[in-house]
Formats: structure tokens, C-alpha cells, sequence
């Protein structure tokens, strides 16, 4: 085994980075697999609720269609929130997450590819299953594409605030409740233009305007919340 | 940069270093050199302070008083290249139990960036550590001890030179012991740095011990702060 060329390690930087963020995407994506459970508790409550307005509230269309975008939104959020604090938890609990902290390579990748990982097993299967739900809301036709393409970009921004809220509490026995208080806030200006876009689609109006909101939200997170996480998990890993 | 990895500059020193835990000061005043091919034991009794220690050694945690350098350089201007270096293994045994013992070593592969021949490299480590044949298991279904090997098999994986190892000992056989000394034996030959916690009694030539006791704060730092 050849020895590690302090030169060629650091030529190596990009490449390595690459390396670490592919080898932790592809850990996460396989412990979601071998916890099926886990992962279809978000989708199931997202489920449960939409089918329990048109019970709860009145089934008629009418009614249902003027709630349905911000109901979609709100429980779609609700359900984002829930999965939030599984999000660090075990990696903390097996001290994995200090081994990944620990990493030469920068823990911003890696940090990145866990809450990916948590989109894609969360934001993603709330986006596709939110147009099937609108059927059940009597979302009216002009709402299903900007629903599809709000909560695309919407739910990217609340797995990324989310996260700063899950590091930070993750050292703490019961943070549920912290977590919701402090992710709940910066959740809010997502809530109001992911559904304000929908409901001006239904309105007739145009609703780019909202999409282009989401979506340097979304930027500014990807930029800025990995940061914030990485230096959150450090202080929690360090008690 | 280079000069910082040339092997045989590797050092590390502790100058007048201290540690708090909560409100206890553990220990104060510790001086230490650590150089290249270097196998050190930290004893102390539990509560000294020793993972303690071995955190702060490597940046998880803030020493309440001193310094610590890395080949003359203190340890955070440095952490780039210490952690390039670095094997950590903590109390808690950072093994992913859904994962297969294959997987998590491939994992830790990735982490330092180093994906070359890596099936064949996870295979030998495995073999070295008696694993041979449960590469495929999930981690769930093995003891206690055969946990601790998968996580010990990083030893024979990674081509860091700095070993810090908090008991690594813990719910591994004698014969498994043997093997560990003679595998920290040839790291310190080749130039490697091996500090580690154990209350077992090591049979290593080159074995230097550091007890906690004979750093045991004064009365006055104990109570009138040590900052």
C-alpha cells in the first residue's frame, strides 16, 4: 500500500470532496432503504390529514377547493417538520456523526449530502404524492402544476432550514419541541409564497413571480444552511 | 504544507494543557511531546479525564486552558492536515448497525477520500480482524465484540498516521489483543503515532504511558479557576 503523497493529496482535493459526498449520499440512501418504516411515516400523515378535510370540514368541492392550496402546503410542511428530528439522531446516538465531523473533507459536502438524502426521501415523495391529494381537495386544474413546481422548490428550502433546527437540537434528549419552535419561524415565509402562488394560478393569475421567490430561497439555502449546520453539530457533538 | 506531512516531522504537543468537564477541572498543567513512532497509554482511573483528553486532542473539544501543536503549529491553523492524518475511534463505536460491516468500512473509505481498489482493501481489513465471512451481515446481528472489530478493521483500511483510539480493547479477545499490539508495533515503525486508553497492560517495547494522576490540578486552580 503506497503512502499517501502529501502533493498528490492535496491535488486531490476536488476529487476526495467527490469521493465523500458520493460515499455519504450512498450510506444515507441505503439506511433509508433498510428503514422502510421510517420512511413512509411523513407520506402517511401527509395522507391521513388531506383525507380527513373534506370528513372534517364539508365535502363540498366548493369549499374544499378554496382551502386546498394552503392546506396541501401547510400539511405538507407539518409533515416535513415531523421527519426533522430522526434527521441527525442515530448518527449522533452511534457516534457516526462525529467519525463524518472528523472527515479532512470539508463537513459543508457532507452535511449537503445528508440533508439530500433527507429531501429525497422526504420533499420529493410529498411533491409527487401532492397532486393526488389535490384530487381529493378538488384543487381546481390551473393549481396542479404550480402546486408540483411550488412545493419542488419549497420543501429543497424546508429540509435545508429544518436541519439547522435538527443539528441544533440534536444533543438534547427531547428537543421535539424546540425543533418546532425553532424551525417553525423560517418556515413561514416559505408556507406564504408556496401558497399564495397556487392560489393566484387558480385565480387566473400569472405566478412566476412566487416560483422566483421559492427558488432564490432555495439558493440562498443551499449556500448558506450546510454552513450553519456544520457548525451547529460541531457545538451539540462537543458536550 | 508537505513539510507538515513529511512523516518524520509528525509531532504533537500538549503545553500546559488543561481540561474542564462540566464545572470539574480534571487535570492542569500537562506537557507533553508526542513524536513520530510513538505508542502512548493514558492511564488514569475512570473520571480522570481521559476521553476528555483524547477529544480535545482531536478538536471535539476545547482544552480550558493551553495549547495544543501539531508539528509546531497550533492544532486549529492546522486542522486540514491533522485531520488527513487522523484515525479517530471514539467510546462510541461509529458503526451503522442497519449497514453490513462492508458497507460501513466503505463509508469511512469515502471519508478520507481514498475509493482505490477499495473492495479488495475492505476485504483484507475484514479478513485481518477475524471478519471473514460476515462482510454481508448486518452489524445488528453480530456480538459486541465482533462490533468493536469491524470498527478496529479501520486500522488496517486507512493510511492515516495519527491513531487515537479511546478503549479500543473493549469486548476483544486475548488472541485479538495480541494481535492488535503487534498491529500498533508495526505502526510505530513505520512512523506512525498510536495514543490510546486502556486499563489492560499493554506488552509493547516502545510503549510509553502518561498517567492523569500526576497532573491532578492544585487546590488553588481547582477553585480559583484556571484561566
Amino acid at each position: 500500500m503506497s503512502q499517501p503523497r502529501p502533493d498528490s493529496a492535496i491535488a486531490n482535493r476536488p476529487e476526495r470532496t467527490g469521493n465523500a459526498f458520493l460515499a455519504t449520499l450512498r450510506r444515507d440512501l441505503k439506511l433509508a432503504i433498510r428503514h422502510r418504516g421510517e420512511l413512509a411515516n411523513p407520506l402517511i400523515f401527509f395522507l391521513l390529514v388531506i383525507t380527513m378535510v373534506p370528513l372534517g370540514v364539508s365535502p363540498s368541492p366548493k369549499t374544499l377547493a378554496i382551502l386546498a392550496p394552503g392546506m396541501l402546503w401547510v400539511v405538507a410542511l407539518l409533515a416535513t417538520l415531523l421527519s426533522l428530528d430522526g434527521l441527525f439522531r442515530s448518527d449522533f446516538d452511534d457516534g457516526t456523526l462525529e467519525q463524518l465531523l472528523l472527515s479532512p473533507q470539508s463537513s459543508y459536502i457532507n452535511v449537503l449530502a445528508k440533508v439530500i438524502v433527507h429531501w429525497l426521501t422526504t420533499g420529493l415523495p410529498l411533491t409527487l404524492i401532492a397532486p393526488l391529494l389535490g384530487v381529493m381537495m378538488s384543487l381546481p386544474e390551473a393549481g396542479y402544476i404550480p402546486l408540483v413546481l411550488s412545493l419542488l422548490l419549497g420543501t429543497g428550502s424546508l429540509s435545508l432550514i429544518g436541519a439547522i433546527g435538527a443539528a441544533l437540537t440534536v444533543s438534547l434528549r427531547k428537543g421535539g419541541l424546540l425543533l418546532s419552535l425553532i424551525v417553525m419561524p423560517l418556515y413561514v415565509p416559505v408556507l406564504i409564497f408556496g401558497s399564495s402562488g397556487v392560489r393566484a394560478a387558480i385565480e387566473g393569475f400569472a405566478y412566476n413571480t412566487q416560483l422566483a421567490v421559492l427558488g432564490s430561497f432555495l439558493a440562498l439555502a443551499i449556500i448558506a444552511a450546510p454552513l450553519a449546520i456544520a457548525g451547529a453539530l460541531k457545538m451539540s457533538v462537543n458536550n | 504544507m508537505s513539510k507538515a506531512l513529511d512523516k518524520q516531522s509528525l509531532t504533537i504537543s500538549l503545553e500546559q494543557l488543561a481540561c474542564r468537564r462540566d464545572e470539574r477541572l480534571l487535570f492542569a498543567d500537562l506537557n507533553a511531546d508526542i513524536q513520530a513512532g510513538d505508542v502512548l497509554q493514558i492511564i488514569g482511573p475512570n473520571g480522570a479525564g481521559k476521553t476528555t483528553l483524547l477529544r480535545c486532542l482531536v478538536s471535539l473539544a476545547e482544552p480550558s486552558a493551553g495549547e495544543i501543536r501539531f508539528c509546531g503549529q497550533a492544532l486549529s491553523q492546522q486542522l486540514f492536515e491533522f485531520r488527513q492524518q487522523l484515525l479517530y475511534l471514539g467510546h462510541l463505536p461509529g458503526i451503522k448497525s442497519a449497514l453490513t460491516p462492508a458497507e460501513n468500512l466503505r463509508w469511512y473509505a469515502g471519508l478520507e477520500g481514498d475509493t482505490d481498489r477499495l473492495d479488495s482493501r475492505v476485504e483484507q481489513a475484514l479478513k485481518d480482524v477475524g471478519l471473514y465471512g460476515y462482510e454481508d451481515q448486518s452489524c445488528f446481528n453480530l456480538s459486541a465484540g465482533q462490533q468493536r472489530r469491524v470498527a478496529l478493521a479501520r486500522l488496517y483500511l486507512s493510511q492515516a498516521k495519527i491513531w487515537i483510539l479511546d478503549e479500543p480493547l473493549t469486548a476483544i479477545d486475548k488472541a485479538g489483543v495480541a494481535k492488535l499490539e503487534q498491529r500498533f508495533a508495526e505502526h510505530s515503525e513505520t512512523g506512525g503515532i498510536v495514543i490510546l486508553t486502556t486499563h489492560q497492560d499493554l506488552q509493547l517495547a516502545s510503549l510509553k504511558r502518561l498517567d492523569l494522576q500526576d497532573y491532578l490540578p492544585s487546590p488553588e486552580q481547582m477553585y480559583g479557576g484556571a484561566e
